[in-house]
């Protein structure tokens, strides 16, 4: 048999582990649908602002489909109606902030998990790979980083680089690397000591390569499976940021930011508040779906290709 | 094991000056104009000349290089004096002791419930393993673990206050508030629901809970589902052990296997959850805070960092550091007395 029919029957049985499972299953197609809803925003939610026509008379186009159009001029929330389904606050279409806000969560996860992921694999590898003196030193720097919490190492960073998701993406990559960084080096450690690393070595190959082509394939999908598991929190944290109002500007296309809205509306008037409920329940549960999937496919290749944890 | 505990307390003032240094440093950034904003009544600050403004940044020694500031920063720490609070109104060392118990309060109450039924849940889900209930709890588990504390705290208090009106935001209401803060409520623990008993004040007891269920039910939905899946794949682990398998060939009744056998050894990897949890609950709940407008050290450290004060930042830091080393050093002993096998060095 070739070699690589048989990686396609190995992939073909780790597939069909993962589709046995039926939490496994929901976790990919919540994913898959929203994906679709990123990718075709601009058809789902036209991105116009109806308030405003151009010359002939057509409903404006928006220069920045991310800011989302004040449509009417009542602030108070408006239940949802035909034109729009999930209901209106602060003069803005909740539809239009869901659906928009699902590219800014991909955005913001993925380049936040893939950037900081990266970078802890650097770090890991050079600290597990050369141990000694430079192990202990980036270790202790690691630690350092690991004794702030998370939430309060990126509000405070948020504030002083100033508002924006580019800012809030640039805290939570500086205080989001050392999970990844400390996993990898301990899988390097244990694998540093097998055979074919110490024939490698012997046969005179060089260290880059060592690590680019035997150690790294053999460790990286602990490190994969914690990425995964790690996009739902880090769209939590930056939604939790938006929500206290720092990161995203006002009005963004945000799910945070969009709850942010209602927080005056819930914690102000008390009796009727719970009429405004659309408000809080679709961009809530946009990202607790978002997040459940990402948990879900995590968890899944968790049990698939870490046995140990059942 | 002393020499453990002795390098790893040897570790803490290194982590700490650590910790001091990433932060006064990331307050660099700002420049010295930003900074000085920190230092100035904002009403007045606008108004102020460019001369003045030069006077001001000299008195506050913002034009000094970064090294010698730090130097003065550190050395007036050491000597207790971390600076004044903008937003503490009090001394910032004052200010954290002020609203730490309120804080713990709120840990110790959450963990009783996230303890006592995650452990619970847990051990039903391993013992039935694949089952309706297990896959039921694990679903529970799994859709609790995706929910942002926020929405789920935006949820308990339109449920909670809006409709039934039971739990209300805040930590006291006004008229419990005034009989705390008179002369003849003793502050004995420092936890208002406690001192409150023991003061004979029912009154005040009922309210303080009145208002901190809200904040313990949405903190322990949250944390539930952690220990119940760190239970769940320890008790599964332990169960196909031989000795269970002995236990039973030799007729011990199956609650007695479950409860007796297992579940203590299923224990040990639960201890050092529950300790990061409490670490974690002392750390995780500014935003919980700021939802239930809670007086605690979470929101002292939330409003410090949206307004710049960066003394109380650096203070409020620099405690959660030294509780996140000490209570993971604590964590490691008591992990070495559940389980002999364990050796630190």
């Amino acid at each position: 048999m070739s070699k690589e029919r048989k990686m396609n029957t190995e992939l073909r049985r780790t597939m069909r582990k993962i589709f046995r499972n039926p939490s496994a299953v929901l976790g990919f197609a919540l994913l898959i649908f929203f994906v679709i809803v990123a990718i075709f925003a601009p058809l789902i939610a036209e991105p116009i602002n109806p308030m405003m026509l151009d010359d002939n008379g057509n409903p404006m186009k928006l220069d920045d489909p991310y800011v989302m159009p004040i449509i009417t001029w009542s602030s108070t929330p408006v239940p949802p109606s035909a034109d729009h389904p999930f209901g209106m606050i602060q003069g803005r279409d909740i539809f239009y902030g869901v659906v928009w806000g699902t590219r800014t969560a991909f955005f913001i996860g993925l380049t936040v998990t893939i950037i900081s992921t990266l970078f802890g694999i650097l770090i890991g590898s050079i600290s597990g790979y050369y141990g000694g003196w430079i192990d202990e030193v980036l270790m202790r720097i690691t630690d350092v980083f690991m004794s702030i919490p998370f939430l309060l190492a990126a509000m405070v960073l948020t504030t002083i680089l100033g508002n924006g998701i580019d800012k809030v993406m640039i805290a939570m990559t500086v205080f989001g690397w050392m999970g990844a960084a400390r996993l990898i080096r301990a899988n390097i450690l244990q694998v540093k000591e097998e055979q074919y690393i110490l024939a490698s070595k012997a046969l005179g190959v060089k260290d880059y390569f060592i690590i680019m082509r035997h150690v790294l394939p053999n460790t990286i999908f602990p490190v994969l499976i914690q990425a995964s598991m790690r996009m739902g929190s880090l769209v939590i944290t930056a939604a939790g940021l938006s929500f206290l109002g720092l990161g995203a500007p006002l009005g963004y296309a945000d799910w945070g930011s969009m709850l942010n809205f209602t927080r005056n509306w819930i914690l102000g008037a008390s009796g009727s508040t719970f009429s405004y409920w659309y408000a809080v329940f679709y961009p809530g549960m946009a990202m607790v779906l978002f997040v459940l999937a990402w948990n879900l496919v995590g968890d899944a290749l968790r049990d698939v290709f870490d046995p140990r944890l059942k | 094991m002393t020499t453990f505990i002795i390098r790893r307390l040897l570790l803490l003032p290194l982590i700490v000056l650590g910790v001091s240094l990433i932060i006064f440093s990331l307050f660099q950034i700002l420049g010295p104009d930003k900074l000085l904003a920190a230092y100035v009544n904002p009403n007045v600050f606008d108004k102020l000349s460019s001369e003045e403004l030069e006077v001001l940044k000299e008195k506050y020694g913002l034009t000094k290089p970064f090294a010698e500031r730090y130097g003065i920063w550190l050395w007036n720490a050491l000597k207790g004096d971390l600076g004044w609070s903008q937003v503490g109104k009090d001394a910032v060392l004052k200010s954290i002791l002020s609203r730490f118990p309120y804080t713990l309060e709120l840990a110790l109450y959450a963990l009783i419930p996230v303890v006592g039924v995650g452990i619970w849940l847990g051990v039903a889900a391993a013992v039935h393993r694949d089952k309706f209930l297990d896959q039921f709890i694990r679903i529970f588990a799994i859709v609790g673990w995706s929910f942002p504390d926020f929405v789920f705290g935006l949820l308990i208090l339109m449920v909670f206050y809006s409709v039934l009106g039971w739990f209300p935001p805040g930590t006291l209401s006004q008229w419990a508030e005034e009989i705390v803060k008179s002369e003849s409520f003793h502050k004995i623990t420092h936890l208002v629901s406690i001192d409150a008993l023991l003061n004979g004040r029912l009154d005040v007891f009922w309210d303080a809970l009145r208002h901190i269920i809200g904040p313990v039910i949405t903190l322990s939905f949250l944390w539930w589902a952690y220990l119940l899946r760190i239970t769940r794949s320890s008790m599964l682990e332990v169960l196909s052990k031989e000795y269970v398998r002995t236990a039973r060939a030799k007729g011990v009744s199956e609650h007695d296997v479950i409860h007796k056998h297992a579940q203590r050894n299923a224990m040990i990897p639960v201890v050092t959850v529950a300790g990061n949890m409490v670490i974690g609950l002392l750390s995780g709940t500014v935003i919980i805070e700021v939802i239930f407008n809670r007086t605690g050290i979470g929101r002292l450290a939330a409003d410090a960092a949206v307004q710049l004060d960066y003394a109380t930042v650096l203070g409020t830091t620099l405690f959660y550091s030294i509780v996140l080393v000490l209570g993971n050093l604590i964590i490691d002993i008591l992990y070495a007395v559940f389980d002999p096998r364990v050796r630190l060095g």
